[in-house]
């Protein structure tokens, strides 16, 4: 009986766990990993737990992503937390919230390093998006409602081709 | 009909392009008169110095709260020099309760302010100089022509950690200023919140 409710309660808690790690990565990595040349499209986002205006549209990245699943998509939701806030505050906000989408959360303590290598018109405020596809790129420093989030995506899906 | 929509297109381009300004490095940045925390108005002109540094923050933000205490350490040091510290306040209250002019007070009260903090309640100061997040730093010095914009970014390259920054941009703008050289860099990027711009 008592084997049974572990197993019973395991199952109960496996949804809603869905434990996504995240991962910690270099700017130059993400770069890389976002610039690559196939016919995939990366929805780059910048975001952080205590941004209040991006923590709003987080879910709408998922909502994107459910619905183009079709069209080669990948969302990045890039994470500006401090390091030292990984385990303690990001994680747990992830997994609460059961984001779906990659997150990843981005080590540089100096960001005049890399706001201009995303793009010379970000001037550092978040949230911010970057649309890349095959070296073609659109960034916006705004927030999104779900609608202009999908009608910005399409239009740059219709760019890009 | 033709020429309504080709009148409202001007508008809206103009508007974009309006916000997208700012004050460049070496512009002259305009005087101001705004509501400070003793409810009386101040302007620039008001406070004898060689320079300003002017610094867009707001109460509510966490990279405000992070940069706070080395404003207040900024003030401390730089205005017995003839660079004191001005802050202001662009966001708008209605979007964050925690900007309105009441919790400046406060905030100013229990962290120790010895600056201004003024609001900024159209945003037009905030449109005029180009400032887009909080904290964001615009380092003036004063001219013949007037106050000209001589460092626009961040206070220092380690948002997390101060004691951990390597460079620190505006000592090392006003060291430069002191010396009457031009500060070698005198532009800089780093995260922020959003300004909360009226809707």
């Amino acid at each position: 009986m008592r084997v049974l409710s572990i197993i019973l309660f395991i199952l109960l808690i496996a949804p809603a766990t869905h434990a996504q790690k995240v991962q910690v990565v270099l700017f130059e990595q993400l770069q890389q990993r976002y610039t690559q040349t196939n016919d995939t499209v990366y929805v780059v986002n910048f975001w952080a737990t205590w941004c209040g205006p991006c923590v709003k549209e987080l879910a709408y990245f998922d909502s994107l992503q459910l619905h183009y699943r079709a069209t080669k998509t990948k969302i990045l939701l890039v994470s500006l937390d401090f390091k030292s806030k990984l385990s303690s505050t990001v994680i747990p906000f992830v997994n609460n919230r059961a984001i779906q989408s990659e997150v990843l959360l981005l080590d540089e303590s100096n960001a005049n390093t890399y706001i201009d290598k995303v793009s010379t018109q970000w001037s550092g405020a978040i949230p911010a998006t970057v649309f890349c596809k095959n070296g073609k790129q659109l960034f916006l420093e705004q927030e999104f409602v779900y609608t202009e989030l999908e009608k910005t995506y399409l239009s740059f899906l219709s760019n890009s081709k | 009909m033709k020429k309504l929509i080709l009148t409202v297109f001007t508008v809206i381009m103009a508007s974009t392009i309006t916000l997208a300004q700012g004050y460049q490095v070496g512009d002259i940045a305009a005087d101001f008169k705004l509501k400070n925390i003793d409810d009386k108005t101040r302007s620039l002109a008001d406070i004898k110095a060689k320079g300003y540094i002017v610094v867009f923050t707001c109460n509510h933000c966490p990279y405000s709260q992070v940069y706070e205490q080395r404003i207040i350490d900024l003030d401390k040091k730089f205005a017995p020099l003839g660079y004191p510290v001005v802050a202001i306040n662009p966001n708008d209250p209605k979007l964050v309760p925690d900007d309105s002019f009441d919790n400046m007070k406060k905030r100013a009260k229990e962290k120790g302010y010895t600056f201004p903090y003024l609001f900024d309640e159209t945003q037009q100061i905030a449109k005029n100089y180009g400032a887009t997040r909080t904290p964001h730093v615009f380092v003036l010095q004063k001219t013949d022509k007037g106050n000209e914009v001589a460092y626009i970014g961040a206070i220092d390259d380690n948002t997390e950690d101060a004691a951990a920054a390597k460079t620190r941009y505006v000592e090392q703008a006003i060291a430069a200023l002191s010396k009457g050289e031009k500060p070698a860099v005198n532009s800089t990027k780093a995260i922020g919140c959003t300004i909360k711009w009226k809707k």
